[in-house]
């Protein structure tokens, strides 16, 4: 029988691989986005194995407007990258530290 | 009524001068306060001769409430107030007068610069605190009169602020003061703190029980009545150029000729004089401060005398007269003739006073030459001139005719304290008062002899063209003279000569408590009895010492010229060592002001410029640097950096949170 912990259980696995997609990346911008989509998915399976475990339909219709915020942003970000690589003709993240102290 | 006239007059004439010149004119405002200040005299001696009987409070204004301590503005009219309004106000309207032509033209200032209402001004201001000082019925009271006069001597020892000598002659005198008035202030304090009054009357009253109380001051514990009594004086030591704190004396001559008659001789400088007479119930009861007194007085006296014999500088001579017979006044206040002191003080205005007018008079005839060196023969050129220091110098010496009541105003005052030290008991300050008569005649007789006689020296102009000061400058020295040769026998019998007019001046009764006369003589103190009965040598010695000082100053300037000469060579380390005035200056340069020098340029290099400067140094250009530097190496500009930051941060915020925080 699969319960609640095992669905926490891969919502954190998702999460961890999500942040360790952030700062253990140096490649690729694109990567990062995918991280980010991939923390928000994860919590977005902890609303709804929530939702399920407690029978409130309320974290299941949060999650269908996570996941439309989380469209909008992937597309905002895609657009940012698209300007970005215009303008610096590279989309590697060792390159993007111009915030340097 | 008529004494708060007095007070204020002289306040009326300095606002006038100094802030309205402008308006009525600078002549105009000369003559205000010198008119005011005559109508003060005629009014002061009108006090002085008809006042008789008790003390009077006159209120004038409340002027502190705070807890326990009122003090009311009060003129307190007694027998020694109003010997001292007239020594004040006389001396000071005569000066007054004296500088309208003293101060008509002057080298120091341009033809057009306005000098005279501000120096007349000046003038009146110190007239007015004097007569605070001397008119109050409260020890604050007097504290204020105290410094105001401090104040105006600062004002007019720098009057010519161009130069830089006469600024810090003023400065010296300030700061010199400021010592003493340390002492008097905390003696002020100990009283109040005893007593719970600053009224004189109150602070009499509670003198017997002061004579039994201690005190704890500086780590021990002292009779309160000697600890007071001696704190009391250190103000009047700094005030009246006492040995120690004599140095600004000399200094003060900087300032014109007529503030040296006035301040530094007839009046402020006895104000010590007078504070230790005033308290006299208080030292009553302290035996040793008395004593210490008398040590001071005559130490101060006969060192003053030596230094005198060989300064060549007419003003500076006089300076140090000045100081030398103040010593002599303190011997008699200490030996307990409270009478004898004030007498001699009464004296001493008139023709100290004189003398230093005179002296002005000789400066203005030689076009500001002071050095006696480059004066002689004066005698016929300036005839008048020569009659009156004559006078001065008689009085000052002390001639009179032996064991009878003749003589000039000197002659008596000084024979009668020195009759009083004896009859004290000091044989140190009988024996050093009578070697500084001696050298008192020396060096006031070598004073005329360089000025008046012998062959003219020095710049051949000035002495061709030397001629008498005009009639307004003359007449006050006429005035003075009067008093030079009479105010001692008419007034010998009320301050010393007889016991019955002593208790008559002064309102003595017998077995009275301490405040009710203008002085407090004790029961036990017989001193003034055993004056009057001393052996006839102690009242033969001060003429004898005089004659001595005559004569050797007769041989030494009119009969062999060159013996001073070849003396100095001679003796040349006891010259310098008299000359440099026993060195005090230096002595005080190396102990006093170099170490203060020292310590200021340590706290200004070492405290300020390494410590304070260099924590602030330290802080902006070491540790704040350092600090950047980590902090910009933490700023790589890479993402996955702040990102793992921020996780690390929810960590830590987590696993805080859950074993401490809210979370339990």
């Amino acid at each position: 029988m699969v319960g609640l912990e095992h669905y926490l259980g891969v919502a954190a696995a998702l999460f961890v691989i999500g942040i360790f997609g952030i700062f253990l990346n140096r490649k690729n911008v694109i990567v990062i986005l995918m991280s980010i989509e991939l923390m928000l998915l994860a919590v977005n399976i902890n609303l709804v194995a929530f939702s399920s475990f407690s029978g409130d339909l309320v974290g299941q219709v949060f999650t269908m407007f996570v996941l439309t915020v989380a469209a909008a942003e992937a597309a905002i970000g895609l657009a940012i990258l698209v300007v970005f690589f215009r303008n610096r003709g590279t989309i590697d993240v060792e390159d993007a530290n111009v915030m340097k102290g | 009524m008529v004494p708060v006239i007095i007070l204020l007059a002289p306040l009326l004439g300095a606002v006038i001068c100094g802030f309205l010149w402008k308006q009525i004119g600078e002549r105009t405002g000369q003559y205000v306060s010198t008119g005011l200040l005559f109508l003060a005299a005629v009014l002061s001696w009108y006090v002085f001769l008809t006042f008789d009987g008790p003390t009077q409070h006159i209120e004038i204004l409340r002027w502190i409430e705070s807890g326990s301590l009122s003090a009311d503005w009060a003129i307190r009219l007694d027998r020694l107030t109003a010997i001292m309004l007239v020594v004040v106000t006389t001396v000071s309207a005569l000066v007054h007068l004296y500088s309208l032509g003293y101060m008509a033209h002057d080298e120091n200032w341009a033809e057009d610069e306005p000098y005279r209402a501000r120096f007349f001004a000046y003038l009146s201001f110190f007239t007015f605190a004097m007569l605070a000082l001397v008119t109050s019925d409260n020890l604050v009271q007097m504290f204020f009169g105290w410094e105001g006069v401090g104040v105006a001597s600062y004002l007019l020892i720098g009057f010519y602020y161009r130069k830089a000598s006469a600024n810090a002659a003023a400065i010296k005198a300030f700061v010199v003061n400021r010592i003493g008035d340390f002492g008097f202030a905390l003696g002020i304090f100990g009283l109040f703190y005893l007593t719970d009054s600053i009224k004189f009357d109150d602070v009499f009253a509670a003198a017997p029980k002061l004579g039994t109380t201690s005190l704890h001051f500086l780590w021990s514990d002292w009779n309160a009545a000697n600890l007071l009594g001696v704190l009391l004086f250190i103000g009047a030591m700094g005030k009246s150029a006492q040995l120690f704190l004599h140095t600004w004396l000399p200094d003060a001559m900087e300032g014109p000729t007529p503030v040296s008659a006035l301040i530094h001789a007839a009046t402020m400088v006895t104000a010590g004089v007078f504070l230790v007479c005033r308290m006299s119930p208080l030292y009553e009861f302290a035996p040793e401060a008395k004593n210490f007194i008398v040590i001071i007085g005559a130490s101060t006296a006969f060192f003053a005398a030596t230094v005198a014999l060989v300064q060549n500088d007419i003003k500076r001579v006089i300076a140090y007269s000045t100081c030398s017979q103040l010593g002599y006044m303190f011997v008699a206040a200490g030996s307990g003739v409270y009478g004898a002191a004030m007498f001699h003080l009464f004296t001493h205005a008139f023709f100290k006073a004189m003398l230093f007018l005179g002296a002005g008079s000789v400066i203005t005839a030689m076009h500001h030459e002071q050095d006696m060196r480059n004066y002689g023969g004066l005698r016929r050129k300036i005839p008048f001139t020569f009659a009156m220091m004559m006078i001065g110098t008689l009085a000052i010496t002390g001639v009179g005719i032996p064991l009878t009541h003749i003589g000039f105003a000197g002659f008596l005052s000084k024979d009668a304290i020195i009759e009083s030290v004896y009859a004290g008991g000091s044989m140190y300050g009988f024996t050093l008062l009578v070697i500084a008569a001696c050298f008192t005649s020396f060096y006031s007789w070598r004073l005329i002899f360089m000025t008046f006689y012998g062959p003219r020296k020095g710049d051949r102009y000035a002495h061709e063209n030397a001629k008498e000061s005009p009639m307004v400058m003359l007449i006050p020295l006429a005035l003075l003279a009067l008093g030079a040769c009479f105010a001692g026998m008419i007034w010998y019998g009320s301050f010393f000569g007889s016991e019955e007019g002593i208790a008559h001046f002064f309102n003595l009764t017998e077995g009275a408590a301490p405040g009710t006369g203008g002085i407090y003589i004790g029961e036990e103190n017989k001193v003034l009895e055993a004056a009057h009965e001393g052996p006839v040598w102690v009242g033969l010695s001060p003429f004898i010492a005089m004659l001595i000082g005559f004569a050797m100053a007769f041989q030494f300037y009119i009969r062999r010229p060159d013996l001073p000469g070849r003396l100095a060579a001679n003796q040349a380390p006891l010259y310098r060592f008299l000359l440099n005035k026993w060195y005090f200056d230096e002595v005080y340069d190396l102990l006093f002001v170099r170490s203060a020098k020292w310590l200021g340029n340590f706290l200004w290099k070492r405290g300020d410029g390494d410590v304070i400067d260099g924590t602030l140094n330290g802080i902006a250009l070491g540790a704040v640097p350092f600090f950047t530097r980590l902090a910009v190496r933490m700023q790589s500009g890479y993402l996955f950096t702040y990102a793992f930051a921020m996780v690390l941060g929810i960590g830590l915020l987590l696993t805080w949170m859950t074993l401490w925080g809210g979370a339990r």
